[in-house]
């Protein structure tokens, strides 16, 4: 199981209703049903994915995030996950306001290109490529790579408060310079007041 | 030696049979039906506890006949034997699947066609129009007779997609999974446009004396076969109809006349003979104003769907196809996001397709993999 669907199990409230964007296979809606009884859709784009959601008995909506959540309406979940989807989404401001206008609460994690192994391969003069981040650079989805202080800074901007943080390398939580640690950013908030 | 041709169909020969329904069934429009038959062709076991049911509803041209061969020398099987069988997406080793005639038509169920009792003579214009409400009763008491309290699934394409919805709304507690297919919940304007082309083909065909061309052993083949040729067109994708036909032309030069050159006239006309050799102009009409009708959110349409569709509780795969114009995937959307704003168990697939609405009837590998993986979860 993916380090993240841990944190993100031990955040929800139990018989939460959750949107998953970009749920894939539809693995951790399954373990959110399983390990807290929650309920809710996927939202993938791929065939394969659909499928394996259908297998999986995900509820599973085929839809572009980046045309937004037009089907879902104001205000009917409580949390919204996108994860380690962020950083290949094209309209990343406009997925962010999506996922508040629908969920009390947003979930994403991503790849901390903060990381110390993804500077130290920038310095050494080529695109980082890592467990967290494992594209080539001329092979990948990732449109908007991004750095923890990036993410805060956006957020900052958005008028989104960073309700909890969750830093982990390789499965671990990392809690001292963690932008610079950290491989893998999980993040919980909501709209400020 | 060669090896044996495989049959066209593994379900072999079917048989279809009558229900005889003495008890009269009130209608939608005030018109009551004294008493009617339904053909129906069944495949598969139904289980000791009855949970294996699936009913299939059939779209504007459909019948009974959905899977297998009536005769060892059928050169067709049944119109989705591709999807239901032994062994197929919809498994008949698995589930007891049910096809059936709709009221109107011109396959064994009564109809326009049919005697009427009452007059010894055909029903012709005299035949009620029955609606999607209607269809959906008789079939509740088709399944009370073969003792079927709730079906494990009903599956439809276009118009029966709209029988799919409306079983959920009307019998919420008959039916566990909808499997609603390249449909909408109600005509847009333009959409009624075209079945109203259609109609007035047939109307306006002088053999058509009102309906009542039984009586004077003629039938109004050029109105249908306008008919079907229109419809024909709609329900291809302007992609499939380039890439088949093209601008090819059967003699390889303009004649400078109008007879058949291109050769989407030629497949256009054959498809229209075939279909006006074969099918009742009446079935045709009742059809077409059964699609127009049906509007779940009709009595209170400042709800919209979403309340329309507040009583439905079973579990739903609602599938659209990219080329379909005709029910394009806008209109599935609506169905999606009716079950979501009620917090249905709804899953949505958008298939990639260039066959236009016609695709529901193709058997495209991924959208038969999906149907296999939803029947397969469904409990019996």
């Amino acid at each position: 199981m993916r380090h993240d669907f841990q944190t993100i199990a031990d955040w929800i409230e139990p018989n939460a209703k959750v949107l998953d964007l970009g749920c894939g296979d539809g693995d951790l809606l399954k373990h959110l049903y399983e390990r807290r009884q929650a309920r809710g859709y996927g939202v993938e784009l791929d065939d394969r994915h659909v499928l394996a959601c259908v297998k999986n008995g995900i509820n599973v909506i085929q839809r572009d995030l980046e045309a937004g959540l037009a089907e879902f309406a104001s205000a009917t979940f409580d949390y919204v996950v996108l994860s380690q989807t962020l950083q290949a989404v094209h309209h990343t401001e406009a997925i962010l306001r999506e996922m508040l206008r629908v969920g009390r609460e947003g979930i994403v994690t991503f790849p901390n290109f903060g990381y110390w192994k993804n500077r130290w391969q920038v310095l050494r003069g080529n695109m980082p490529v890592s467990a967290d981040i494992p594209f080539q650079w001329y092979d990948t989805p990732n449109v908007h790579l991004c750095t923890m202080h990036d993410f805060e800074a956006l957020c900052a901007k958005l008028n989104i408060v960073i309700r909890e943080r969750i830093v982990m390398t390789a499965g671990k939580r990392i809690h001292f310079l963690q932008n610079l640690t950290g491989s893998l950013a999980v993040y919980r908030f909501g709209l400020a007041a | 030696m060669p090896p044996a041709a495989p049959s066209i169909s593994s379900l072999g020969i079917v048989t279809p049979r009558t229900a005889h329904f003495a008890a009269p069934l009130n209608l939608k429009s005030g018109a009551v039906l004294p008493a009617y038959d339904l053909i129906y062709e069944t495949y598969g076991t139904l289980n000791a506890d009855k949970s294996n049911a699936v009913l299939i509803c059939h779209a504007l041209s459909g019948n009974h006949h959905v899977a297998g061969l009536h005769a060892a020398a059928d050169k067709n099987p049944g119109w989705w034997d591709n999807l239901i069988g032994p062994g197929k997406p919809v498994d008949t080793n698995r589930f007891f699947v049910i096809g059936v005639n709709n009221l109107g038509g011109c396959h064994g169920s009564t109809g326009p066609a049919s005697i009427n009792p009452a007059t010894g003579q055909a029903y012709g214009s005299g035949f009620p129009l029955v609606t999607v409400e209607d269809w959906v009763d008789s079939h509740a008491r088709l399944a009370d007779m073969l003792g079927i309290s709730c079906f494990a699934a009903i599956i439809g394409g276009s118009l029966g997609g709209m029988q799919v919805l409306q079983w959920s709304i009307a019998y919420p507690q008959r039916v566990r999974h909808c499997l609603a297919i390249a449909s909408a919940p109600k005509l847009t304007a333009q959409n009624i446009a075209f079945n109203d082309v259609a109609r007035q083909a047939i109307l306006s065909d002088p053999d058509f004396h009102g309906g009542n061309y039984y009586a004077h052993d003629t039938y109004p083949r050029r109105g249908l076969r306008l008919a079907r040729m229109l419809g024909h067109i709609t329900y291809l994708s302007d992609d499939v109809m380039g890439s088949k036909f093209g601008r090819i032309l059967r003699a390889g030069a303009f004649n400078y006349g109008y007879d058949v050159e291109f050769e989407i006239e030629s497949y256009l006309r054959y498809q229209g003979d075939k279909f006006a050799g074969s099918f009742d102009a009446n079935t045709y009409l009742l059809m077409t104003k059964a699609l127009d009708y049906f509007d779940p959110t009709q009595h209170r349409p400042e709800l919209g769907l979403s309340a329309a569709l507040k009583p439905a509780v079973a579990d739903f795969l609602v599938i659209s196809f990219t080329t379909d114009w005709r029910f394009a995937p806008e209109r599935s959307r609506e169905i999606v996001q009716a079950l979501l704003d009620n917090e249905r168990n709804v899953s949505y697939a958008e298939i990639a397709s260039n066959h236009g609405h016609d695709a529901f009837l193709m058997p495209d590998p991924h959208y038969h993999a999906l149907i296999r993986a939803y029947m397969e979860r469904i409990t019996v």
